[in-house]
């Protein structure tokens, strides 16, 4: 904004317009929250997003369907393969491709590693907030990385990039999984939920993390229904809703596995659901392993020319569970190799809504809770 | 694929034509049918917004859910391009408040009635509109370096 | 020799060697909390700096800030942002001047000089202020009005806690008080002892910015807070007179508490000194990196629910059992 107009913040008298500006050690990315305080209190927030816009939505329609599906993995950049594993659902959806079956169990065992993996990263960075990078948060936010490591080196065996893995195309996956990786996710699978009872004594079992938590930034049921707020956030307001059971994709349909829900609505309700959800996806990657089909992982002929492939003319929407939330892709073909509109759904730009509501009448120090607990990322609000 | 006798109500009630995701309504009743959805049928949970610059019009589509039976409907209103307004709802369901910023953002059209439209990912005086066909992706993004002596210079 | 350090010379040369010895202790307390805390951590801690341990990265972390620029806010008070890294470093520093090292040997030994340490210690109250202040910056500013508020609230059970080893000893003279803890050091005494400890301990925390209680310095709300425009050696003061506040702090608390010089005689006194200091730097630690943050209203509410009556039943306790002795 060098240049531009200087931006006034109107405020009433004996208010303090505090700018969180883009640069902040814990606006999870770059968002600007404009806060008018009166004292410690806050009155008024408008969030100001756009500062990560890359223009994803325009870049999709100058390349072909083949191609787009890494370009996806960029926006929310916590858990990259829900968002080509949503493009790929679509294209698909829209095309007729069928998948097979071991590609889509293939693609829930990714999905399901990097859930847990962004969650590590959403707890550390919680405690960071709560904490302090000088004091007990980074302790916290030190297991929780060493944890994730581990897990990205299993993926970084597995495709060969830590987390941007490109596993996802459309009518398969990419890498295929045998024996040996199937005994190192298992053990990664022990090891991690091994670490999880000290996670817990260090944030949600602590009193103090209970008392910046509780009763912080309730969100009920009709704001969160009309404010369309998706994933742990809305199932912490008591709002049964997971895509990978009322839709289900890929293997989801077979696998058995249950929703965590709370009632409260606050914080500390969206972190439990959260913690929960860790141990309920390591479960289901022991889960995916046992019952793992045999067969290809890629069934479309050899593709001659990627950039040819053509879809029938028509709009699609598909949605996969991301740890964010729902995460779908509607796209609007003219029967073209490129997309004529593609729209991402992203769950982060709609739970960053709900900010101006829920933050008035808390105190500075509950701002930074309530981002925690909503979790969000800016590659995803912004695109 | 939407329920079959909600796509009935509403073309009975909103001389609605079906299509893939829900159905096409006209302008002029985006928020009567909006509000119907929401107050009568039980489709209270507001899911996108987004918006698309087809050949000859600009279509407005929102996609509103019911969490009791699971069912996703896609509402969409055309607009011509030279009279690019449509109603705003962002007060029949407070997530489309920034959906709608961020169609007046990138395609240009306008809502009537919206508490709060200015622009929402691109820079506040930023010309254009990005998602038009009409944008070039060449189109220079407008950095200048923000170094003292350049700030200086300008001011 | 005691005749010399009691002159001027000699207790000019006595406070250079000191300050010496405390700004050195203070840089190498930075060090043993990196490895300490790291350790915490699951990780290393310095280890290139000074290869294999790492010991030379407080020499390195001082060039460091030393060749660093030296920015002033162009709207900032000058007078105030300059003056508040000294307000800061200096009370600290003063304090080593009143703790005994020996039977007898301390550079002022007051009449009042308990007193005298408590005051001087919250002296770095002003530095903070000043420096929130002037800043001319509103995260800043809002961290100077924490302390105002939290100041108020942990002042009073910290000198009402530390009332309790002076009634024990009937003086303020901390020469005298290590002498008395010759039978039983203070921290023993049934309820009393343990209580007036927790209690200090817990305000301690609070005026040195400790986490559960380093709101001021909040550094994930208001990204470092009272020091943010400070760079170069006036962040280092605002740096090195945190740790000398504390270092005084758990000096004053083993003094007081855990009788100072006194313990058995294969090791001089000042060494027993320096390891209890060392060991409730260490708890102190512990404490900080394993809690999270509490909220200002939650803090507060604790001081002046729990910690203040708590202080004032702890006295009345001391008082019945002093006069009933």
């Amino acid at each position: 904004m060098s240049g531009g107009p200087i931006e006034v913040v109107e405020r009433d008298f004996g208010e303090l317009a505090l700018n969180m500006g883009p640069q902040h050690p814990s606006t999870h990315g770059v968002l600007r929250l404009i806060l008018h305080l009166s004292g410690e209190t806050v009155i008024k927030a408008i969030p100001v997003i756009g500062y990560l816009h890359r223009g994803v939505e325009k870049l999709s329609e100058h390349l072909a369907y083949d191609q787009l599906a890494p370009v996806y993995e960029r926006d929310d950049y916590l858990a990259p393969t829900a968002n080509s594993n949503a493009y790929v659902l679509a294209v698909e959806k829209l095309g007729g491709i069928a998948v097979p079956r071991r590609a889509q169990w293939l693609r829930a065992f990714v999905s399901e590693w990097q859930r847990v993996s962004s969650h590590l990263v959403w707890l550390g960075t919680l405690g960071l907030d709560l904490g302090g990078a000088l004091g007990g948060g980074t302790t916290l936010y030190m297991y929780c990385f060493r944890e994730r490591e581990k897990i990205l080196d299993f993926l970084e065996e597995l495709t060969g990039t830590r987390y941007h893995t490109n596993y996802n195309l459309v009518g398969g996956a990419r890498y295929d999984l045998d024996a040996a990786m199937v005994a190192k996710s298992n053990a990664l699978a022990a090891s991690v939920g091994a670490a999880l009872p000290e996670f817990w004594s260090m944030s949600g079992g602590n009193p103090i993390f209970q008392e910046r938590t509780r009763n912080v930034g309730v969100i009920s049921k009709d704001l969160a229904m009309g404010v369309g707020v998706t994933g742990p956030t809305l199932r912490a307001s008591g709002i049964n809703y997971d895509v990978r059971k009322a839709a289900p994709y890929d293997a989801y349909g077979e696998l058995p596995f249950e929703v965590i829900t709370r009632t409260a609505g606050d914080a500390e309700a969206r972190f439990q659901v959260r913690m929960d959800e860790i141990a309920v996806s390591l479960k289901l990657v022991r889960t995916i392993v046992e019952g793992l089909p045999t067969g290809p992982i890629f069934a479309r002929k050899p593709l001659k020319n990627p950039k040819a492939t053509k879809l029938p003319k028509g709009e699609v929407y598909a949605a996969v569970e991301s740890p964010r939330g729902e995460l779908g892709f509607h796209i609007v073909s003219d029967g073209s190799a490129k997309p004529y509109r593609l729209k991402i759904n992203a769950p982060s730009f709609k739970n960053l809504q709900i900010v101006p509501h829920i933050l008035p009448g808390g105190l500075v120090a509950d701002v930074v809770a309530i981002l925690g607990s909503l979790d969000p990322v800016l590659g995803d609000v912004d695109r | 694929m939407p329920a079959p006798e909600i796509v009935a109500a509403m073309e009975t009630r909103f001389s609605a034509t079906p299509f893939a995701l829900g159905v096409e309504i006209p302008a002029a009743e985006l928020l009567t049918a909006l509000r119907a959805l929401r107050d009568t049928h039980g489709y209270r949970y507001y899911v996108l917004g987004t918006g698309t610059e087809a050949a000859a019009a600009f279509e407005v589509t929102h996609a509103v859910r019911n969490l009791e039976s699971n069912d996703t409907l896609f509402v969409k209103v055309s607009v011509p391009k030279d009279a690019a307004e449509v109603d705003s709802i962002a007060f029949v369901y407070a997530g489309a408040e920034w959906q709608e910023r961020e169609i007046w953002d990138l395609i240009g059209v306008t809502f009537k009635a919206h508490p709060d439209l200015r622009r929402i990912l691109m820079p506040d005086e930023y010309p254009g509109h990005p998602l038009r066909k009409s944008f070039a992706m060449d189109t220079p993004w407008g950095y200048r370096p923000a170094t003292a002596a350049a700030v200086e210079a300008e001011s | 020799m005691s005749a010399f350090f009691t002159g001027w010379l000699g207790a000019a040369v006595l406070s250079g060697i000191v300050i010496g010895v405390a700004m050195t202790c203070v840089a190498y307390m930075t060090w043993l909390e990196r490895k300490f805390v790291a350790r915490m951590q699951n990780r290393i801690g310095p280890y290139e700096v000074g290869y294999p341990h790492g010991w030379l990265q407080p020499m390195a972390d001082v060039a460091k800030l030393l060749v660093k620029e030296d920015t002033t806010p162009r709207a900032a008070d000058k007078l105030l942002f300059n003056l508040g890294p000294i307000l800061v470093v200096v009370p600290a520093l003063v304090g080593f001047a009143f703790l005994p090292v020996g039977r007898d040997l301390a550079i002022v030994d007051h009449p009042y000089s308990f007193l005298f340490f408590t005051a001087f210690a919250s002296l770095t109250l002003l530095g903070v202020f000043a420096a929130g202040w002037s800043s001319n910056n509103k995260y800043a500013l809002l961290s100077a009005l924490r302390m105002v508020a939290m100041a108020a609230s942990y002042e009073i059970p910290l000198i009402l806690s530390l009332l309790i080893p002076a009634l024990l000893t009937g003086s303020f003279q901390l020469t005298a008080v290590v002498e008395a803890q010759r039978g039983l050091w203070f921290i023993g005494y049934p309820v009393i002892g343990q209580l007036a400890f927790g209690i200090f301990l817990l305000c301690a925390l609070a005026e040195g910015n400790k986490s559960p209680l380093d709101i001021l310095d909040a550094e994930s709300e208001l990204v470092a807070a009272y020091n943010v425009e400070y760079s170069g050696i006036k962040f280092a003061l605002f740096y090195a007179g945190e740790y000398a506040h504390t270092l005084a702090i758990c000096g004053l608390a083993a003094t007081v508490f855990f009788g100072g010089y006194l313990g058995p005689a294969f090791l001089p006194g000042f060494v027993w000194l320096i390891l209890k200091c060392v060991v409730l730097f260490l708890i102190i630690l512990w404490i900080r990196w394993s809690l999270m943050r509490m909220r200002i209203d939650q803090a507060i509410r604790i001081m002046w629910m729990f910690l203040l009556p708590a202080s004032l039943v702890n006295l009345l306790l001391t008082a019945y059992w002093v006069v009933g002795r």
